[in-house]
């Protein structure tokens, strides 16, 4: 649990090429929980001029409400790195987006470029946060490390294309290349108090299967799954809220635990089955899932 | 601040607009052609102004071919074209 911070949903991020005016403006109307604008790998490299600007622009003017707004930028190893930082601090992008991270120190030096843009254009020290896609083997070997390297950090990705071409497999329907990296991702970001984001699901007009993966990604752990199409933001937010009967049995916990409280029990009891700590905190995390992603609720606790 | 060459950026595609800038001798020249220059014509022209105004340019031509670009779009392919046909560097404010 995270205390009493509301839970930011991370159920879909959906990437925009960044030099795709069209898409930019129109990205929000979706309802995914983040936008993710791309400097990298959708840009040409004769167009990173011209989509850094659109970007900068359109971060400057477009009201996105509450879409989180993260950027991927280029990496610092590259000629567009340090400017693609610069611009996006300045535009008051939420989240810099590291791409193809493979150890702590990649997290270090991009942050300390973000901290002199920050000073440099009068931002708040700390306000822009980061994320890091890993993307390799050895970003997977170092996912605690990278975790844990800045307070900056809100989330680590899998960005399985370039793994599995990294490991020299390809993927397949049921993704058994992807299972050690998805799981150490997910303890990795566990063990730092972050969120964890799975990779995108590439075929837009396979739903069953996009719900298959997005079950089987939540079941493991993961807080939401980049997407590539609108299309694939509904089914994977219905596979992550909770149900009407997940809901109305985490209330029953949940009131059965305030009535222990209120009578002095140390041990709480329902129907018939005692409810433990690990049981309860799973209650409380789906009723703030509940409420964050505005599900119904048919008795509102109290 | 004057063009040291011809600078193009932005594309055809529906929501985006491709501009050409050039050096010239004689003030600021606008060739505009867009579906909504009845409506936004001069708001375009505006946006255009506004960013030579910023790169201190005053002699230049700017060539439009607007499919619908928000104004947003249109500083952003402004400044770019600009930056590629030698016009300086664009502060991040």
């Amino acid at each position: 649990m995270n205390g009493n911070k509301p839970i930011k949903l991370r159920r879909t991020m959906l990437f925009c090429p960044g030099n795709n005016p069209g898409m930019l403006s129109n990205a929000y109307i979706y309802g995914a929980d983040s936008l993710m604008f791309d400097l990298e790998d959708s840009v040409s490299m004769k167009e990173k001029d011209a989509a850094r600007n659109l970007v900068y622009q359109a971060l400057k003017t477009i009201d996105y409400g509450p879409c989180e707004l993260v950027v991927r930028v280029n990496p610092l190893s590259s000629e567009y790195g340090k400017a693609d930082i610069e611009a996006m601090v300045a535009g008051g992008v939420d989240v810099i987006r590291l791409p193809k991270t493979e150890c702590a120190q990649d997290i270090k030096d991009t942050e300390a470029e973000i901290e002199k843009a920050e000073i440099k254009f009068n931002v708040p020290l700390g306000t822009t946060k980061m994320m890091a896609a890993i993307e390799g083997a050895l970003g997977i070997v170092n996912a605690y490390e990278i975790a844990t390297a800045s307070s900056r950090l809100i989330a680590i990705a899998l960005g399985a294309e370039d793994y599995c071409a990294n490991i020299k497999t390809t993927r397949s329907l049921e993704g058994s290349e992807l299972f050690l990296a998805r799981a150490t991702i997910v303890v990795a970001a566990r063990a730092a108090g972050i969120d964890c984001i799975d990779t995108v699901y590439s075929d837009i007009y396979n739903e069953e299967q996009l719900i298959k993966e997005a079950q089987a990604i939540k079941q493991l752990g993961f807080d939401g799954k980049s997407v590539i199409n609108p299309r694939q933001i509904e089914p994977i937010h219905k596979v992550f809220t909770p149900t009407q009967q997940e809901i109305e049995k985490a209330l029953k916990i949940k009131m059965a635990l305030e009535d222990a409280e209120k009578r002095g029990s140390g041990v709480v009891s329902l129907n018939g089955k005692m409810v433990d700590k690990p049981v309860m905190l799973r209650a409380l995390r789906c009723i703030e899932m509940a409420k964050a992603s505005c599900a119904y609720f048919e008795k509102e606790e109290e | 601040m004057n063009l040291q060459q011809t600078g193009i950026a932005g594309t055809l595609e529906s929501g985006d607009v491709m501009i050409e800038v050039s050096p010239s001798t004689k003030g600021i020249n606008i060739d505009l052609e867009s579906t909504v220059k009845t409506q936004f014509g001069k708001y375009i022209e505006k946006v255009v102004l506004q960013t030579c105004k910023e790169f201190k340019l005053e002699n230049v031509d700017v060539k439009l071919q607007d499919k619908g670009a928000l104004d947003c779009t249109i500083k952003a392919r402004m400044i770019t074209a600009i930056q590629r046909a030698g016009g300086g560097e664009y502060e991040w404010k």
